[in-house]
Parts: structure tokens; C-alpha cells; sequence
């Protein structure tokens, strides 16, 4: 294996922020503050004039955002996560979701990675909220080359609104940039028949070391990136069932509303087989160093592991 | 239109979209009439004097826009935009009914043509105005934009962070009429949850601040009028209304904020209104 770039999924999103912004020059980026821990410093410098600094005013960005697609911008709208998602949900709701338009809003510092800053600064219930929203796309690309072509894909392709999210912590670049970025169709990145983990965000990675470690032990494991959680690719996932009989899902988020739910809906659904969750179990994160939370929570490959042997006796 | 011609006219105007809202409503069977009827002068001197807007062409891109923030009045609106031209004002009977364009509150999604936002939550349409402003400006565009809040809606704290950007970007494009009947649900606002002294918030947050009697056809020709706008600051018009305005047994009372008129009681207020007027 070729040695492996360390990168954040925020830079990726300010690559791609800008990249769009260069293809079209109705894309508009609104800040709330934290331009430059979001990524978003990049498409300020480079277009000052499309830049709007809005302030600590998170609600009224979403209103803002929803009058600019009116009027035929392409806003786009990053802050934390926490924020992003939740603070604003009502308004997100109605001026975006229920008019349904054309607006990206980035959820930064997603997931319990963002260590030291303790819960209140990590977001962990953003997909729940955001995937039940009628008309909004959920993305959480796997790295920060997945992140740039996912904010290109999010900005130029979808006409309603997109929920993007990334992560702060540089993690392993490891997708290819020459990739066709298909929002809504999930990626076989490992193919196998014993079990298949379905993985979002930085936890693919996290599988692909499991999967690894699976094959040690003779245990063949498919390993899916479910970038997209909404429009979720079902055929992806009922094949998955039906050939291997038994998923592991893994996210940095609450297992409660958030793709264990996904993948269990559609699984029970078409094909039921049993479903076992990586993710936040119905708790609030806490301070400490990113990789000391993940290892405590066990949202990397260990934790994975622990979770496939788990479930290997209760398959079908 | 000159002015001076288009009072009568106007206050002509008016009476028949008093008069829709009423039957409209009781038509439906429930709804918001009080503040319906409250706002039917600022409807008309919108719709009839002061935009400028092509109901043949609803989507005209240099229309000026108008963001009706209090969704539950929409009944007004219709009954302006139907009065307008943008759709037949039979359609109007069927408020609030399954399969209808005219939602309860109104939704872009059934299609209705001049329908600018689909709103209803409180304190957001203001921030959709500020966004669409802010567009205009960016693209040096000279529509105007207009935004109709409610006064008890101004408790929403995210009113006050669109006010602030508003004037932050100097947004003399965007004019907000605050139609001020002094009452919401619960009661007074002022003991619910008091906004006076309301023109000094505005003024402190930077807005060029005008006041008039929101159910004067005459003042608010002269409020809405484009002399008034300063540069470089957004406008607020704090339109002094009375809830119900011209039916006298409900005029100023709360509990017809949330109530539609039975038959029965549509046909007198109607009778009440032609004999009024
Ligand atoms: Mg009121």
C-alpha cells in the first residue's frame, strides 16, 4: 500500500467550495464566524465579493440562504455541525425544506473526533435530524478528497437542499481523486461474503483496517461507503444482506437515527438479517484527545471487530 | 395610477378583499380572520400602488418582491392576488380544503401563482427578505424587496439577528411592515411579552424607522412611497393596524385572531362592510 496523506475533510470542503465557485458565479458563501475552522476562508479570499459574513446568527443564515436560491444564488452556508443541523431545525425545516431550495449547508466538525472541545461541540445527532427532513440530501463523504467532490457534486447537481458533512481531524486522503462521485449510489470498496460493513464518514477507513484484520482470522468482510445517506442507495444494501447475510454498520454518529437506522430500515424492509451498530450509543461525548474518544467509544476498526465477532453467531 | 385618482379606488380595492377574506374563511371554516381583515389596507396599497409586478408573469425576474412573513394571514393575501390578476378569485372558496392551491398556510409546493415563500413558522421571512436584498444588491438589481411581519412575531429572537444583518449590509432595498395591532393570541402584547418602545429597537439596530396608521389608505401611500427610503439603511414601516378592522363587534379583540366567521355571521359582517363603506 502506498503511503497514505493525512487531511482533513474541512479542507476538502473548501477545495471544493472554491472549485464550484470558479465553475459558477452565482455560488455565494455565507459565513457564521468560524469561516476559517470550516474551510471556508478559502472561497472568502478568493471571492471577497461573494462572500457574506453574517455573524453568530445561525438561524438567520438559513433564512438569508433560502432568499438568495430565491432569487437565483447558490448559497452556501457552513458552521459546526451542532449548529448547522440543530440549532437551526425549525428554519431549516420551513424556509428550506418545505420550499425546497437550492442550498448547501456544510456541518463541520462532525462526529465525536473533535475531542478536546467536549460535547457541545460534537456533532453527533446532525444526520438523525437532517435525513427526516422532506426534500434534504444527507452527504458524509469518507475523506477529503471524497469531501471535495461531494461539495462540487452537492453544489452543481442538486436542486434542493444538501446537508454536507465533514470532519475537523486531518485523517487518511485515501480515496482517488480520479473518482465518479455519484451522490445517492454507495461504494463497494472490498468485496467479501461472510458479513458486510457499512461504513460513513472516516469510520470506511476504520472498516477497510477491520476488514483487514477480519481476513486474519479467515472472515470475509465486504466493506460498503455509504456516502450518501439520503437518497440512501437501497440496492446496495439488500444485496449486501442477501449475499452475505449479516451487516455492521459503523458512524460517528448516534446509532439512534442515523445509518445503523438507515441500513436497519431498509434491511427489515426487503431483506431481513441481523444488524449490528458502531456508533454513539444514546450518550454525549466528552473531552479528550480524538483518538482516546474513539477507542473509548469504540468507533475505529477494534471496535468494529468487537462488534462483527459479536454478531457472527446470530447470522441467518 | 396618479394618487390623488387611486384613493377611491384603492379603498374600493380594499372592501372587496375585506370581503373575500370573509367569505373565504367561512368558506373554510376556520382560519385567521382579525388579522386578515387588519392588514387588507397595506394588501392594497401593495399590490394595487406600490409594487412592481406583472401578475400575467408571476416569475417576472425584476419583479419587486413581497415575503408575507405571518403566514397564518394568508387569507389577505389570496384575496390580493386573486383581486390582482394572479389567479381567478373564484379559487378562493376553496381555503384550507384538501387538493386546494390556497393552504392554510401558504406553500409554494401547490403551485399558486405569486406566491413568493412558503411560510408559517414565525420570525423567518424576515431573514428570506434580508437574503433576497442582499442578492439584489449583490447584482446592483433594482427590485425592491418587502416583508410583512407580525408585531407579536417580533418576539422570535431571530428577527433581531435579521435586523442586525440587514442594516450590517446597508440593505436599503428591503422595506419590513410591521403590522402593529398591538395584540396576539394569548392577548395583549404588550402583556405577553412587551415590545415597546418598538420604533427605538429598530432605530438602535440601524433601520431607518417610519410610523402610520396601518388601515389609512392615504397614509400609507405616503409610508410605502420610495422618497421615504434613506440610503444605506433598510426601512421598517411599523403599520399601526386594528385586528378585525371593519367589522366593529370584532374590531380589537383577540379571540378573532384565530377564528373564522360562521355563515352566519360572514353574511352580517359583509352587510356591515357595504353599509360602512
Ligand atoms: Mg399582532
Amino acid at each position: 500500500m502506498k503511503a497514505i496523506q493525512y487531511k482533513a475533510g474541512k479542507t476538502g470542503f473548501g477545495e471544493g467550495l472554491v472549485e464550484a465557485g470558479r465553475h459558477n458565479h452565482n455560488v455565494i458563501g455565507l459565513g457564521a464566524d468560524i469561516t476559517t475552522s470550516v474551510g471556508m476562508n478559502f472561497f472568502a479570499e478568493a471571492f471577497p465579493e461573494r462572500f457574506f459574513s453574517m455573524g453568530i446568527a445561525e438561524q438567520n443564515c438559513i433564512g438569508v440562504a433560502a432568499g438568495m436560491a430565491l432569487a437565483g444564488k447558490i448559497p452556501v452556508f457552513s458552521t459546526y455541525g451542532v449548529f448547522a443541523a440543530l440549532r437551526t431545525a425549525d428554519h431549516i425545516r420551513i424556509s428550506l425544506c418545505y420550499n425546497n431550495l437550492r442550498v448547501v449547508i456544510g456541518g463541520a466538525h462532525a462526529g465525536i473526533s473533535v475531542g478536546p472541545d467536549g460535547a457541545t461541540h460534537q456533532a453527533l445527532e446532525d444526520i438523525a435530524v437532517m435525513r427526516v427532513l422532506p426534500n434534504m440530501t444527507v452527504i458524509s463523504p469518507c475523506d477529503a478528497t471524497q469531501t471535495r467532490l461531494a461539495t462540487i457534486a452537492a453544489i452543481e447537481q442538486v436542486k434542493g437542499p444538501v446537508y454536507l458533512r465533514f470532519g475537523r481531524e486531518p485523517v487518511p486522503d485515501f480515496s482517488s481523486p480520479d473518482q465518479l462521485f455519484t451522490i445517492g449510489k454507495g461504494e463497494m470498496l472490498r468485496s467479501g461474503n461472510d458479513l458486510t460493513i457499512i461504513a460513513t464518514g472516516h469510520l470506511v477507513w476504520e472498516s477497510l483496517l477491520a476488514a483487514e484484520k477480519l481476513a486474519a482470522d479467515g472472515i470475509s468482510a465486504r466493506v460498503i461507503n455509504l456516502h450518501t445517506i439520503k437518497p440512501v442507495d437501497e440496492e446496495i444494501i439488500v444485496k449486501a444482506a442477501s449475499e452475505t447475510g449479516l451487516i455492521i454498520t459503523a458512524e460517528e454518529h448516534q446509532i439512534i437515527g442515523g445509518l445503523g437506522s438507515t441500513v436497519a430500515e431498509i434491511v427489515t424492509r426487503h431483506h431481513p438479517v441481523p444488524v449490528g451498530m458502531v456508533g454513539m450509543n444514546d450518550h454525549f461525548g466528552e473531552s479528550g484527545r480524538p483518538e482516546e474518544l474513539i477507542t473509548i467509544y469504540g468507533l475505529n476498526a477494534a471496535g468494529i471487530c468487537t462488534k462483527a465477532y459479536q454478531f457472527l453467531n446470530k447470522k441467518l | 395610477m396618479k394618487k390623488t385618482e387611486s384613493v377611491t379606488r384603492l379603498k374600493e380595492i380594499a372592501l372587496q378583499i375585506r370581503t373575500d377574506v370573509i367569505e373565504s374563511l367561512a368558506s373554510a371554516g376556520s382560519g385567521h380572520l382579525g388579522g386578515s381583515l387588519g392588514l387588507a389596507d397595506v394588501f392594497t396599497v401593495l399590490y394595487f400602488y406600490r409594487l412592481t409586478c406583472k401578475p400575467a408573469e408571476p416569475s417576472w425576474p425584476q419583479r419587486d418582491r413581497l415575503i408575507l412573513s405571518i403566514g397564518h394571514v394568508a387569507p389577505v393575501l389570496y384575496a390580493a392576488l386573486a383581486n390582482a390578476g394572479y389567479f381567478d378569485r373564484t379559487e378562493l372558496a376553496t381555503l384550507r380544503k384538501l387538493d386546494s392551491r390556497l393552504q392554510g398556510h401558504p406553500g409554494r409546493d401547490h403551485g399558486l401563482p405569486g406566491l413568493e415563500l412558503s411560510a408559517g413558522s414565525l420570525g423567518q421571512g424576515i431573514s428570506v427578505a434580508v437574503g433576497m436584498a442582499l442578492a439584489a444588491k449583490s447584482d446592483a438589481a433594482r427590485w425592491h424587496t418587502w416583508c410583512i411581519c407580525g408585531d407579536g412575531e417580533l418576539q422570535e429572537g431571530s428577527v433581531w439577528e435579521a435586523a442586525m444583518a440587514a442594516a450590517h449590509h446597508k440593505l436599503d432595498n428591503l422595506t419590513v411592515i410591521v403590522d402593529r395591532n398591538n395584540l396576539q393570541i394569548d392577548g395583549p402584547t404588550e402583556s405577553v411579552m412587551a415590545l415597546e418602545p418598538l420604533a427605538d429597537k429598530w432605530k438602535s439596530f440601524g433601520w431607518n424607522v417610519m410610523e402610520c396608521n396601518g388601515n389609512s389608505v392615504d397614509e400609507l401611500l405616503d409610508a410605502t412611497d420610495n422618497s421615504v427610503i434613506v440610503p444605506g439603511k433598510p426601512t421598517v414601516i411599523i403599520a399601526h393596524t386594528i385586528m378585525g378592522c371593519g367589522i366593529r363587534s370584532i374590531e380589537g379583540n383577540f379571540r378573532w385572531h384565530g377564528k373564522a366567521p360562521s355563515k352566519e355571521e360572514a353574511m352580517m359582517f359583509i352587510d356591515e362592510l357595504n353599509h360602512r363603506s
